[in-house]
């Protein structure tokens, strides 16, 4: 490949934009932060950020036609990656305060609140990674930075995953499959770790 | 394997500088912010707090540009507080690259900003800023205070601090304005009161003097510790403080990759 790997950064008005753009830079990727699917359809890459509620995300998504730029995207076989929520919502269903949201569906199953004592899981956390993984290569042992009360506690049974533990609760931390990775932790603000994670995303 | 303590190196900032000072006076300048963030973070910081101390809304539109700066270096989690009144207010500090805003007087005010700040963002984005000290009177023995501890804002300091997790703040920074300043180590006695009540995580603040201090208040049950003048006088390094979290028996992030 010639030149920084081109990424597309899909801005449908969720939080931390400004840091997953900087930490994709940072990382060596040429990145374009817009809800143009022409603009965006024409990167190598593409990153789904979220913070928040799962059903505000979807509203977001849906404004911006995200549904169908993902499906799109998945089909065309190059990257994607989604971060926090833009991970939750590649799942079949969210569940908060007892309303179901349809996601993305790319997985099977639903996103729910961790049945734990403290809420909200925050800061830095080991994780359990499988040995074929690619996104976390050089990374065994290291920590990343969560901020969640929701996540979902089954992983697709044909996706690599990654876990996590907080409390007793086992949750999913992170899940490559075929052309789709993403992460229930911050990789942008995972300082190290995350960087070299994302460049590791960056080189799949 | 759970979370590891958080050590948080606290800035105070006036007009996008960062300043050294004591109860708000004589202020001097003590360096370019986003040096002094991204040595902390190559130091091992594992989050960074920003306090906006200016006056006027340009200097907070400075600060906002600096934290914008900060957040193109330094890839760790960023706080930053002082001024926050509305969601507008939080809107605009996500939106230059923080990804927590402190709250204090703001909910003071008008406590149903947390909720609507909350309902926005969630709840993972607002920190209460709680200042407190010791207030015969109050049904817990602690108050609420405001201008630097200098006014007592007439609420029990256990009793806001439920409240406002009940509205939706995902974090407390308690600082005890008893401690604050004195070195003396954290007010481990407000930090035992305050986490009876709250299951949100919880950053204990002011007194610290050594790095066994840090410890103290980690067994008092803090989730996270912070510190401004150890770290700014080079009384400690964070690396220290770890070391001394890790020796008594307190789970931190160390590895970092190359």
């Amino acid at each position: 490949m010639n030149g920084p790997r081109r990424v597309g950064l899909l801005d449908y008005g969720s939080g931390n934009l400004h840091s997953a753009a900087q930490a994709l830079r940072a990382a060596g990727a040429a990145v374009v932060v817009t809800s143009e699917h022409d603009v965006l359809l024409r990167q190598d890459a593409l990153v789904v950020p979220g913070v928040g509620a799962f059903a505000a995300c979807i509203t977001g998504l849906e404004a911006v036609g995200g549904r169908e730029l993902v499906a799109d995207w998945v089909s065309s076989g190059r990257p994607l990656l989604g971060i926090c929520v833009g991970h939750q919502v590649f799942f079949e269903r969210g569940t908060e305060h007892g309303v179901d949201t349809a996601g993305l569906g790319l997985y099977p199953g639903t996103v729910e609140q961790l049945p734990v004592r403290r809420l909200p899981h925050m800061g830095w956390n080991t994780v359990e990674v499988p040995p074929d993984s690619r996104l976390f290569d050089g990374l065994a042992g290291e920590r990343f930075y969560f901020v969640h009360s929701y996540a979902a506690l089954a992983a697709p049974p044909d996706a690599l995953a990654t876990t996590a533990r907080h409390e007793d609760q086992e949750f999913v931390a992170a899940l490559e499959r075929d052309n789709v990775a993403s992460t229930q932790f911050h990789p942008e603000k995972s300082g190290a770790a995350g960087a070299r994670l994302l460049r590791n995303w960056l080189a799949s | 394997m759970s979370v590891a303590l958080r050590v948080i190196p606290c800035l105070d900032v006036h007009d996008g500088r960062v300043v050294k000072g004591v109860n708000f006076q004589n202020l001097r300048d003590a360096g370019d912010p986003v040096e002094l963030a991204a040595s902390y973070s190559a130091a091992g910081a594992d989050e960074l707090c920003f306090l906006d101390i200016s006056a006027s809304s340009e200097g907070r539109a400075t600060t906002r540009d600096m934290v914008q700066r900060c957040a193109e270096t330094v890839f760790i989690p960023l706080t930053v507080g002082g001024g926050v009144r509305a969601v507008e207010d939080v809107d605009s500090l996500l939106r230059c690259g923080a990804d927590k805003a402190g709250i204090n007087t703001g909910a003071l005010a008008r406590p149903g900003v947390i909720d609507e700040i909350a309902a926005r963002f969630g709840n993972q984005v607002l920190v209460l800023s709680l200042d407190a000290r010791r207030e015969p009177g109050m049904p817990s023995g602690f108050g609420v205070t405001t201008h630097g501890g200098r006014k007592s804002a007439g609420r029990d300091a256990v009793e806001w601090a439920r409240e406002a997790v009940d509205r939706g703040v995902g974090e407390v920074l308690l600082n005890s304005m008893d401690a604050d300043g004195t070195t003396d180590g954290f007010d481990l006695e407000m930090l035992r009161a305050v986490r009876k009540v709250v299951d949100v995580p919880l950053i204990a603040s002011g007194g610290a003097g050594t790095a066994q201090h840090f410890v103290e208040a980690a067994d008092a049950g803090a989730d996270a510790v912070l510190a401004a003048s150890v770290f700014h006088y080079r009384t400690l390094t964070v690396a220290q403080v770890k070391e001394a979290l890790r020796a008594g028996g307190h789970t931190v992030r160390e590895g970092v990759v190359a």
